[in-house]
């Protein structure tokens, strides 16, 4: 039986959620649970990247580390914007079904 | 460094540092925005001709961040086909934002929304910049991670540009928009992490010259292509385009669809060059290509709107930027010239189309193509920039488009590859029946019965026609762009 390492399996989870997140994002209708899935998929992403800083030997390399912690702050950033954006396109349907329903043709 | 024709340039980081330092001051200066945004695109349109002038007379140049070199910093590095995407910039770049000066001065005062428009006024200028510096960092880096934080900055700041409106539409298509880009990204970044994993470097340019077609170096491959397919809309990931382009403000349907699609495609150009690919699947990207000539021909036949008519327009001329990818096998690099040529004459005639057609939306209230008729009377120098436009979009002689298209037949029938030329005749006519529908509107001499005030100012026409001019004046200066390319 062979040993699973610890660096594969922590690759393997990352590219496991990496997965999962994409399923998320193209299956789930709500705009919040896309949202967070995209999320999933980052972090799926920074955790193989790390695995890669710790892959060969004992030194471990600062490179990924660094495109780790940059990563972070462009999810985070962009997180940000797509939430704003989610609010506002949320706030158009609320706006047209009120629309709707005052001229008495209630769409949903 | 390794090559010796390489210099190391400090202008280099201006086509960037500029934009953004205007971005940073036209965000502050609330009050001068419009003054400010200005002067920052004149100087970074100024410093990128600069570049590249440099480049064709001196040669390919890098330059490492900061003094750091390479494994640890960033590397910026200019060859031809970089400096022509700069170049392409700052000439498209300028014409939109002189006629944004324009835009938003004659929407303030014709609106009792004068709050709302400076608002975006103010937004626009800010994120404009900022888009701007973000895809001169992407054609100038030659690092891969940083052309990932380069491409979500373009991606960002582009769905601002795209939700700017505030209309139901545009949030929608924004948020669409977003959501295919974020997944591009995300798929391009695990592809970088791949890279790194197989040659534990980031220069594009160390990978691209080692690269050997090992399981993970494919699967890198393979996770890149498919990011930056989606964020180049080639068909079948065209869906989120032309609602995102056909609902934005008029300034930035032209930026979109001018030179953001150029920028995930100029990438895709950059990892595929290499004979190793399109020996082993170069007829994929070709393929596809083929289908969006076809599909977004067809699209754009059946639109009633203008503005949604030009997006399905680029949609079709996306396919053309990637049928060509077999031709690029060619040594003789005719193929090269024949790509990057229909990607700057397309930039140019898309980018006046679009604002020829954001010109006859504000004068007229509306873009349904068959009420259109009789606004030459209005808007004699718009109308004139369209069907300028038009000429390189279908591709007839003196144009820039007429150039690329020639080149293309050429080099395909130099290859053997029949249904290449072919498809591309086939192309320019679906492309002729459309731009018929839209310009025998446009120009009809059907005469208005009544004649509203000109609501429009000067600058929003004439920076459309010279933006038309450039791109017919393509075709006549061709040498100059090509040999440019050459510098590699």
């Amino acid at each position: 039986m062979t040993m699973l390492s610890p660096s594969l399996i922590y690759g393997l989870t990352g590219l496991l959620l990496f997965v999962m997140g994409l399923a998320g994002l193209l299956g789930c209708a709500e705009l919040l649970r896309k949202i967070l899935a995209t999320n999933i998929m980052a972090s799926g992403i920074f955790l193989f990247l790390i695995t890669i800083a710790h892959g060969s030997g004992t030194l471990i390399d600062p490179v990924p580390q660094a495109m780790v912690l940059t990563g972070i702050v462009v999810s985070v950033s962009s997180t940000a914007v797509a939430l704003a954006l989610a609010c506002h396109v949320q706030e158009a349907a609320r706006r047209h079904d009120l629309l709707q329903k005052k001229r008495g043709t209630v769409r949903r | 460094m390794t090559n010796p024709a390489l210099h190391s340039s400090a202008w280099l980081i201006w086509p960037v540092a500029a934009p953004l330092t205007g971005a940073l001051l036209t965000f502050l200066f609330k009050d001068h925005s419009r003054r400010l945004g200005l002067f920052f695109a004149a100087l970074s349109s100024g410093l990128g001709t600069a570049l590249a002038w440099q480049i064709l007379g001196h040669g390919p140049a890098h330059y490492a961040l900061g003094g750091w070199q390479p494994p640890l910093g960033i590397a910026l590095r200019a060859d031809g086909p970089a400096a022509l995407m700069v170049m392409m910039t700052a000439i498209t770049g300028l014409a939109v934002s002189i006629y944004s000066g324009g835009y938003f001065q004659s929407r303030r005062r014709n609106s009792k929304h004068h709050a709302l428009h400076s608002a975006q006024e103010h937004a626009f200028w800010s994120l404009w910049l900022l888009l701007w510096a973000a895809l001169n960092g992407l054609f100038l880096s030659n690092d891969i991670f940083n052309i990932y934080v380069s491409l979500e900055l373009v991606t960002l700041s582009s769905v601002g540009l795209t939700a700017l409106s505030g209309k139901p539409p545009s949030l929608v298509a924004a948020m669409r928009y977003l959501l295919v880009s974020l997944l591009g990204s995300l798929s391009f970044l695990l592809g970088v992490g791949f890279f790194y994993k197989a040659y534990g470097t980031l220069a594009l340019t160390a990978i691209i010259n080692s690269l050997s077609l090992s399981p993970p170096t494919s699967m890198a491959l393979a996770l890149i292509s498919i990011g930056l397919l989606l964020k180049s809309a080639l068909f079948p990931f065209h869906f989120w385009l032309p609602p995102a382009h056909a609902n934005a403000l008029t300034p930035v349907s032209a930026i979109l669809s001018g030179l953001v699609i150029k920028g995930s495609w100029y990438l895709f150009y950059r990892f595929w060059h290499v004979e190793l690919i399109f020996t082993a699947v170069g007829l994929v990207p070709a393929i596809l290509g083929g289908a969006a000539i076809i599909w977004g021909a067809w699209q754009a036949f059946a639109q009633q709107r203008l503005k949604m008519l030009v997006a399905y327009s680029t949609v079709a001329q996306i396919g053309y930027l990637f049928v060509a990818f077999p031709l690029l096998a060619e040594t003789s690099g005719q193929g090269h010239g024949a790509l990057f040529y229909f990607a700057i004459s397309h930039s140019c005639a898309k980018g006046a189309m679009f604002l020829a057609a954001g010109t006859f939306f504000l004068q007229m209230g509306h873009d349904r193509i068959r009420d259109l008729a009789g606004v030459r009377q209005l808007l004699p120098v718009s109308s004139f920039a369209f069907g300028l436009a038009a000429l390189t979009i279908m591709g007839l002689p003196p144009s820039g488009g007429f150039i690329a298209k020639y080149l293309y037949i050429n080099t395909a029938i130099n290859q053997g590859l029949w249904w290449l030329a072919l498809l591309i005749l086939l192309g320019s006519g679906l492309s002729a029946a459309y731009i018929f529908r839209a310009v025998s509107a446009i120009l009809s001499p059907q005469l208005l019965r009544i004649r509203p005030a000109l609501v429009v100012s000067a600058s929003m026409q004439w920076s459309a026609l010279t933006l038309a001019l450039i791109s017919l004046l393509l075709g006549i200066i061709a040498p100059l762009p090509l040999a440019l390319l050459e510098v590699s």
